[in-house]
Parts: C-alpha cells; sequence; structure tokens
C-alpha cells in the first residue's frame, strides 16, 4: 500500500516537473572499428595477455591437443564441462585422454558444496569475442550454468575466430541482440578475476577465477 | 568561528599516513585516467555521447521508470520502490524475513550506504557482510568508504595487514598484497556459498530490454548475484538509460574515466530470475528503486544535470581538494566535488551547505566528467541558494546567511557602483598602505604561510592618468 | 569594420583595458606593462576610469544582487564595440562565461552578452588577435609558469603563456609538477578554508621551488600572489611577477616605475 504510493509519489514528481527536450544523441563515434580479421585476432590477443589471461591458438582439429596440453602443463585433477555442448561432445569422446571429468546436470542447490570445493577447472564455450578490450562473451544456458565460470579456480574457454567482433557495440548490433532477446545472463569477461583495492596494485584471483585461459580456434 | 565541519577537515590535514595514501592512489588514477584517454579528439566525441546519452535518459526519466518496470515485471524481476532510505531499508528487510534469512552478503553499493543499511539490518539481527575487498576493509575497521571506487584507498597495505591479522587470526601476519587479496577470498569463500541472499548495486538498468548491468573487477558482484538463492539489487531512480546500445559507450566512459581500464574484468547483464530449465542463478531478482531526493532535484532544470552521474570518481580522483583532505572530511556518503553538489541537495543545505564552501571552482572536475556536469557552475548555484531565501525547493535553503556577511557584500556593492567612492577607498588603502599591512599581517588565515602582500603606493587607475591614457 | 575582434586577421585600432582590482591596489606594473605592450603593437589603449571590479567576489560567493549590481557598472564602460582587454584570465572569465549566466535573465541581457562577445585575457589577445612578435632583450632566465585555473578550464587560453614565453630565446621554461593542479587561491577560499587552502599552496610551492626558477611568470594576480607570498615565507628567492611585466621588461622596457 505504502509501496505503491511511493511509486506514484516519485512518477507524479518526475512527470509534473518542467521539462526540457534534450539534444539528440550523437552518432559521431562509430559502433565499429575498422579492423580485419588478423587485426582483430591482434587486438584480441594483445588485450587479453595484458589482462594476464592466456591465450592459445589452434584449430578446429586439433583444439583438444590444445586443451589436454594446457590440463597438464597446470597438473589440473578434473575438468568440468558440459557434455551436451558440441564442443563438450568432443571432450567427452576422448574423456580418457583427460583428467577426470565432472558435470553436473542437476540444479546448483545440489552441486554447490562440490562445485566450491573440489573442482580445478571449468571449460566454456563462448558467445564469441570483443578485439578492443580483449572480451570474452558468454551466454549462460542450462548445458553452461553460469557459475561454472566464476567459481573454479581456472577457466578455459574456447573462442571461435570468426566470431571475433571490434567493439562491444559491434558484437551487440551484429549478433542482432535485441531481436534474439536477452537471456537470463550475458557476461562479458576480460581476464581473470583482479582487485587493485589495495594500493591500486593488481593482483589476481580474488574472488572468481585466478587464471583465464583462451582457446582460439 | 571554526564550525564542526572546519573541525573535521582541520583533523583531517593532520592525518599524514592518509594524505600520503591518498595522494599515492588518486595520482596512480589519474595516471590510468590519462593514458587510457589521452586522444584529445576522440575523448570530446566520446564525452559529447555519454553526455547525450545520460541527458536524454534524464529527460524521459519518468517514461523510462515505467518501460523499465514493465519490462523487467515481464522478466521476472520484482520492482519495489522507495521514496526514502527508510522505506528501501523496509523493503530489503521484508525481503530477508520473508526468507528467514539472517545473513546478507553484499557487494560494492553506494546506494546501501546511503540507505545505512548494514546498520539498519543490524539493529534486526541481521548480519551484512561485505564481499567486495575494499568494503570488506573498512567494515573490519568499522569506518565508511572514502572513495566511490577505491573505498579503501585511504588505508596503505601495513594498515590493511594489521586489520586482516587481527580478524583472521589463522593467517600469518602478512603485508604481501596477494597474499592479504587471499586471505580475503579464503574467508569469503565459504559465505558466498551458504548465503541465503546476496545483495548488489547497479551501474545501468535498460529500459527497453529491463536489464541490470554491474561492472566489477573481482567476481564478487557475480558471486552475490548468482550464488544465493535472492538477489536484491538496489539502485537510484537516475540509473536507468533507454537503449541497449547505450550501453557499451557509458561503460567504455566509466571504465576509462574510473581506473582507465578499457573494461573491466567482468561486465554482468542480469535480466531474470534462474529460469525452469536453468541450473543456477537466484530463484528470485528484485529491484529496489530509491528516490531519496533525487525527484526533487530533477525539478530544477540546472540541477538536473546532477544525476546524469555514472559514479566514476574520476572529479575525485582531479579534485586538489579531496586529494590533500581525503574522503573522510567531507561527512557524506558520496565525497569530492560530485559528493559536494550531490549531497547537500539530497539532504539539505541546513546540514550540508558549508560542503559548497569547499570549492575553489578550479573547473578540473568537470574538465573530466564524462558527461560533462558542470559541478563548479551547480557549486555556485548551490551557494546563491545556501544564502537567500528562496523559493528553491532544496532543504535548507537560506540557512547559512549571516547579516553581517550580507552587510559586507552590500557595502562592497555600493562602493563599486561609485567609482569616486571605490578610487578613494583604493587611494586611502594605499596612503595607509604599512598600517593596512600590518593589520593584514594580523589575517592568519593568510599569513600563516605567507607573507603580506604588498600594497602599491599609486594604484592603476592614477599611473594610466598619469601616463594620459584615454578614459573614454 | 576592423573595429571588431570577429575578424581575427585585421588589427583592431583601439581596445578597452578592464585592469582588474588586485591590479589596481597591488600590482599596477603589470597592468601599466600591458597597456605599453598593447600601445606598441600599434592599438590605441582606452582605460575607462570608472572602472572598479568585474564583481566576481560576490558571484562566487552567491551574493548574485551585489554581483549584478557591481557588473552592471561594468557593462557602461564599454560602449564603442571594440575588444576588451583583460590581464587575467579570471575577471576574463567572469565577463566572458559568467555575465551570460548572470544577466540571464535581466532586461540588459543581450548587452552582457555583446560584452562577453569582446571580452579577451591579455595573453589570448597578444597571440591570437595581434600575433605579437617578441624579441628577447633580457639575460638568461629560468622561470617557472602558473596557469591559472581560469585560462586553463574556463577561457581556455592556458597555453598562450607558453606561446609567448617560447619566442624569448634567452628564457628556459621550467615544468613544475602538477603544474595544472590549483594553487588554492580560489578568492574568498583562502580565507574561508585556511587550512586547505595553505596545504594547497605549499604543495603548489614546493613544485614551484623544486624546478629551481628563478622567476614564477603568471597570467593572474590572484594565484601569483597566493604562490609568491607562500614562497616567500618559506624563506625562497623565487620572485613572482605578471607575464605583462615580464614580457615588457625584456622586450622594451624597463620602464620608470615603483
Amino acid at each position: 500500500m505504502k509501496i505503491n504510493n511511493a511509486r506514484n509519489n516519485i512518477l507524479n514528481r518526475l512527470k509534473t516537473s518542467l521539462k526540457s527536450e534534450s539534444e539528440p544523441v550523437a552518432h559521431d563515434v562509430p559502433d565499429s572499428l575498422d579492423w580485419g580479421v588478423d587485426d582483430r585476432l591482434l587486438h584480441f590477443n594483445k588485450q587479453l595477455q595484458a589482462a594476464n589471461a592466456e591465450v592459445h591458438d589452434a584449430t578446429k582439429d586439433n583444439w583438444l591437443i590444445t586443451l589436454k596440453h594446457i590440463c597438464s602443463t597446470k597438473r589440473l585433477k578434473n575438468l568440468l564441462f558440459s557434455p551436451a555442448t558440441p564442443w563438450g561432445a568432443q571432450i567427452l569422446e576422448r574423456s580418457y585422454e583427460f583428467p577426470t571429468f565432472k558435470h553436473f546436470d542437476y540444479p546448483i542447490d545440489e552441486w554447490k558444496p562440490a562445485l566450491f570445493d573440489g573442482i580445478d577447472a571449468a571449460f566454456t564455450s563462448t558467445h564469441g569475442g570483443i578485439a578492443e578490450t580483449g572480451t570474452i562473451i558468454l551466454w549462460p544456458d542450462t548445458h553452461e550454468p553460469r557459475l561454472i565460470s566464476l567459481v573454479p579456480p581456472v577457466h578455459i574457454a574456447l573462442v571461435e575466430k570468426t566470431e571475433i567482433y571490434s567493439t562491444f557495440a559491434d558484437a551487440l548490433k551484429t549478433q542482432n541482440w535485441i531481436k534474439t532477446g536477452l537471456p537470463t545472463n550475458i557476461l562479458l569477461i576480460s581476464g581473470p578475476s583482479k582487485s587493485a583495492d589495495i594500493e591500486q596494485t593488481l593482483t589476481y584471483g580474488v574472488h572468481g577465477p585466478k587464471e583465464l585461459v583462451i582457446i582460439l580456434v | 568561528m571554526t564550525t564542526e565541519f572546519r573541525k573535521h577537515i582541520q583533523h583531517a590535514l593532520t592525518q599524514r599516513e592518509v594524505q600520503a595514501n591518498t595522494k599515492n592512489v588518486v595520482n596512480r588514477l589519474r595516471n590510468h585516467r590519462r593514458a587510457a584517454l589521452s586522444d584529445q579528439a576522440d575523448w570530446q566525441r566520446l564525452r559529447r555521447q555519454s553526455t547525450a546519452i545520460r541527458t536524454h535518459a534524464v529527460d524521459k526519466l519518468p517514461q523510462l521508470l515505467e518501460l523499465l518496470e514493465d519490462k523487467l515485471t515481464q522478466n521476472g524481476i520484482r520492482v519495489h520502490w522507495a521514496e526514502t532510505t527508510e522505506q528501501a531499508n523496509q523493503i530489503v528487510l521484508t525481503i530477508m524475513q520473508q526468507h528467514n534469512a539472517s545473513f546478507v552478503i553484499k557487494g560494492k553499493s553506494m546506494v546501501s550506504e546511503e540507505m545505512g543499511l548494514n546498520h539498519y539490518l543490524k539493529a534486526h539481527g541481521i548480519e551484512c557482510l561485505e564481499s567486495d575487498l575494499g568494503e570488506l576493509i573498512i567494515q573490519l575497521a568499522n569506518e565508511q568508504p572514502s572513495h566511490i571506487i577505491v573505498p579503501a584507498l585511504h588505508k596503505n597495505r601495513k594498515q590493511i595487514a594489521r586489520l586482516f591479522h587481527t580478524y583472521f587470526p589463522a593467517t600469518p601476519y602478512t603485508e604481501d598484497i596477494n597474499a592479504l587479496a587471499q586471505s580475503a577470498r579464503h574467508f569469503l569463500r565459504h559465505k558466498f556459498a551458504t548465503a541465503p541472499v546476496g545483495l548488489t548495486g547497479v551501474n545501468f538498468m535498460v529500459a527497453e530490454t529491463g536489464t541490470l548491468c554491474l561492472v566489477e573487477n573481482e567476481g564478487n558482484g557475480r558471486m552475490c548475484s548468482s550464488v544465493p538463492p535472492v538477489h536484491i539489487a538496489v539502485s537510484g531512480i537516475e540509473k536507468v538509460v533507454e537503449h541497449l546500445s547505450d550501453v557499451p559507450p557509458l561503460l567504455r566512459m566509466l571504465t576509462r574515466s574510473a581506473t582507465g581500464q578499457s573494461i573491466t574484468t567482468y561486465f554482468n547483464m542480469i535480466s531474470s530470475p534462474r529460469k525452469p530449465d536453468e541450473k543456477d542463478g537466484p530463484l528470485e531478482v528484485h529491484l529496489v528503486l530509491l528516490d531519496n531526493g533525487r525527484s526533487r532535484i530533477y525539478n530544477d532544470l540546472e540541477l538536473r544535470d546532477t544525476l546524469n552521474c555514472i559514479r566514476c570518481g574520476a572529479c575525485m580522483n582531479h579534485c586538489p581538494i579531496y586529494k590533500h583532505i581525503g574522503g573522510h572530511a567531507y561527512q557524506t556518503v558520496i565525497p569530492g566535488p560530485i559528493g559536494t553538489i550531490l549531497e547537500p541537495q539530497k539532504s539539505g543545505l541546513n546540514l550540508y551547505g558549508e560542503l559548497t564552501q569547499v570549492s575553489t571552482l578550479c573547473g578540473a572536475c568537470r574538465e573530466v566528467c564524462p558527461v560533462s556536469i558542470p559541478i563548479p557552475k551547480i557549486i555556485n548555484r548551490l551557494r546563491w541558494e545556501y544564502i537567500r531565501q528562496s523559493a528553491c525547493n532544496i532543504p535548507g535553503a537560506g540557512s547559512g546567511k549571516k547579516k553581517t556577511e550580507a552587510i559586507v557584500w552590500k557595502i562592497w556593492a555600493w562602493s563599486c557602483v561609485h567609482p569616486v567612492v571605490y578610487n578613494r577607498i583604493g587611494r586611502t588603502i594605499t596612503n595607509m598602505r604599512s598600517l593596512i599591512g600590518r593589520i593584514l599581517k594580523k589575517i592568519s588565515a593568510w599569513t600563516a604561510v605567507r607573507s603580506t602582500p604588498k600594497l602599491t603606493k599609486t594604484t592603476l587607475h592614477e599611473r594610466l592618468k598619469a601616463l594620459k591614457i584615454e578614459d573614454k | 569594420m576592423n573595429l571588431t575582434p570577429t575578424n581575427a586577421s585585421s588589427k583592431p585600432d583601439s581596445v578597452y583595458f578592464y585592469g582588474t582590482c588586485l591590479i589596481d591596489l597591488l600590482y599596477p606594473q603589470a597592468g601599466v606593462s600591458a597597456v605599453h605592450l598593447l600601445k606598441r603593437e600599434g592599438v590605441n589603449v582606452i582605460y575607462p576610469q570608472a572602472q572598479t571590479c568585474c564583481g566576481q567576489p560576490a558571484w562566487n560567493s552567491g551574493y548574485r544582487d551585489e554581483a549584478l549590481t557591481v557588473a552592471r557598472a561594468q557593462l557602461a564602460l564599454f560602449s564603442k564595440p571594440i575588444p576588451i582587454v583583460v590581464p587575467s584570465a579570471s575577471c576574463a572569465g567572469m565577463i566572458k562565461v559568467h555575465y551570460p549566466e548572470l544577466f540571464n535573465a535581466q532586461p540588459d541581457k543581450s548587452k552582457a552578452l555583446d560584452i562577453a562577445e569582446r571580452t579577451y585575457e591579455l595573453t589570448e589577445f597578444l597571440t591570437d588577435i595581434l600575433n605579437i612578435n617578441l624579441t628577447d632583450l633580457g639575460a638568461p632566465v629560468t622561470v617557472a609558469v602558473h596557469s591559472s585555473c581560469s585560462a586553463r578550464h574556463e577561457m581556455k587560453v592556458a597555453d598562450r603563456i607558453d606561446i609567448l614565453l617560447d619566442q624569448l630565446h634567452n628564457v628556459t621554461h621550467a615544468e613544475p609538477a602538477n603544474k595544472e593542479e590549483c594553487c588554492g587561491f580560489g578568492g574568498t577560499f583562502a580565507i574561508k578554508q585556511p587550512e586547505i587552502s595553505a596545504a594547497m599552496v605549499l604543495e603548489k610551492a614546493k613544485a614551484i621551488e623544486y624546478t629551481n626558477a628563478q622567476r614564477l611568470i603568471g597570467q593572474d594576480c590572484g594565484c601569483l600572489m597566493n604562490i609568491g607570498c607562500a614562497l616567500e615565507k618559506q624563506g625562497h628567492t623565487i620572485t613572482h611577477q605578471h607575464i605583462a611585466k615580464f614580457l615588457w621588461d625584456r622586450t622594451g622596457g624597463p620602464h620608470r616605475d615603483n
């Protein structure tokens, strides 16, 4: 009752206020940058590495070898991924070559403790990347829920080179987010978790993953 | 007369360690920003764009809020409206009680600071835990944030090391920043996993899609908004933008202006609670929209620009006064230049009117503001409202009026419109310059650190007359 | 009409000179030097003797009625359509930027706008309008420059003083740390908030001392007085001087004064 009043009171005050017509939004800033595929790759790589992420160049044929290499270099005891995605299915096919694989096919409430304690790394696909800022785009879904890119200490993400856009605005426009409709959650990730809250000095792995590893195919 | 406020400033100026810490961080932030926005033409274009987006959104505020509410509701996010901080606190408390929750894990939110939420919930038996590293530090120290982006910038690693050692005795004393951050990670991980409710602020709300956007680096914002079964977001009503396409340019300006980053580690866009086929994410998402004076500020077209703010903190990083006195001396939720114009408007000139005097009007804040808020102009306007009885609806208008001061200005104005008088005063002053010099010497406000200015024997008026410079 | 400054390439025959009250009482040599410089460039200078103050102290203190009264009296001084040259970015900024705000709802608004349009800060006028050419006759000297915040952020002419000094081949130009930061003067601010002002000016003085300059130069006497007096009180030998006096002394003067 009181709350409804609050809503109406606020809106009434705003609506009865003086009107001002602002100028239309200027369009002299382009949505995208004039970069070819190579430029986009170069910037994407450079920015991510500057943000302390690892980037591995691979192909659609040999990326599993890259992933295997990452798992062994980092001595991962297990890997969380979804076998239901096309990329995940490929890992599953050769699961004998990988650390113990983990998968949760039920609501979080049942796997929260296991997720927070005992997962070494998670693998996810991506919804593309942004070159200007060195960013991966994630549209978490039923197969790859949002927490798997957040809770485990290592996040390994696969990005298709053809899906790297020059800017955020470019990605949003080219992928036509408005028409597609926004999912529950979209994440832009541009490196491992970090903080500069102490003396403006960077430290990594504060609450999210300590390492972000990108496999480019 | 030394007011309470002046005393705080005097105290702040004696805090050498705080001053050194503040200057250190502020200088770093300035350099970071400069590196990110060095191209002047580029900066001007980006600023025009961001300014237009924010001005447009603020001008359409009532329509956009209604659209936002519609979209959010369609998406399954529950929208609550609060006219006052008291109402906002009650809303949060009610949600907590509905879930029998006695613990809430918090992401960084200046609106929750404005609400005094932690105190309020504590009084109702609910524990709040800050999870942003900087906010955790000041919560452990039982202090207020001294900066809106870097809440603990007034503390150095040694002070933080001592603090952590006291609160986490199991971890050995260390001044290593990585180790300190890891002890916070260790301490908070279990808390994220078990918290029944997470609470965060909001950076942008997109009306056309019903989306809440969160900007952060640590991942604690993501934790708070996606691990607990209930997520409560709190926001000022002004944070809405119309289009999804408005977000990339604002994000770009926000992060570059704040810390010089081209983007933060995480940009989190939340458009709904967990859907039936999804495995994680909160089952309930609530948005609390707080007015607390904003709709009043809205009614004045000049003051309305205050609401354009995207809380990047660049104005405080570049303010010479903030740099010297630090955030706490302001005694407000939001310090620095933006706080100087926002807090008196929100809470009243009777409470914060004196703040309007704490500016040289140097204009550094306006220069770096990514959305072109004319902060010095608004300070000037508030100084006017502070000393006059007016129809203006800022609470406490006229509360700074002082009879003697008003008379001095009247006399000054009178002499300035009577050149004969003015020149006679000028001549009297210069004739009696040794006496006046001695009087000036007594003005310790000036002479504490400066010598007495030397009055001239003959004024410019007299000299140019003597040089036969034309008069008309 | 080559009297109007709108055509920047043509030199005006005459200008009004608006001396400012600080220069009137404390630094008249700066005003006299500025007049000499203008005259040497072939510009006739008119100095309305009825001028007093631009009204800025009242405007910045929230006393708008008093500011308006005083400003209105100044409007009456500049009836000819010729430029108004002000040897202070702070006072020039008051006229150029704030008169239009101050007179916004006033019957004489158009007069204020006209005067605002015609107002120039001195270094801006010497470089942009007069394209002045300077020949340095002085001995080698190292100077530090403090550009006022009004010059930098309001009038946007902070670089003009550098352009002028660069023409003087015997002058070495040292750059203080944080040169763009406010010195803490702020008019009445220095008296109303003496503690912060002191902290600011001491930091500024230190930065200038650190340059090993022999002299501090600026385009605003308020800041110069603030920093200069602070340097003096701390026992430093760095003297302070308005750009007009410095230029005149090195290129044609010294004229008799003091």
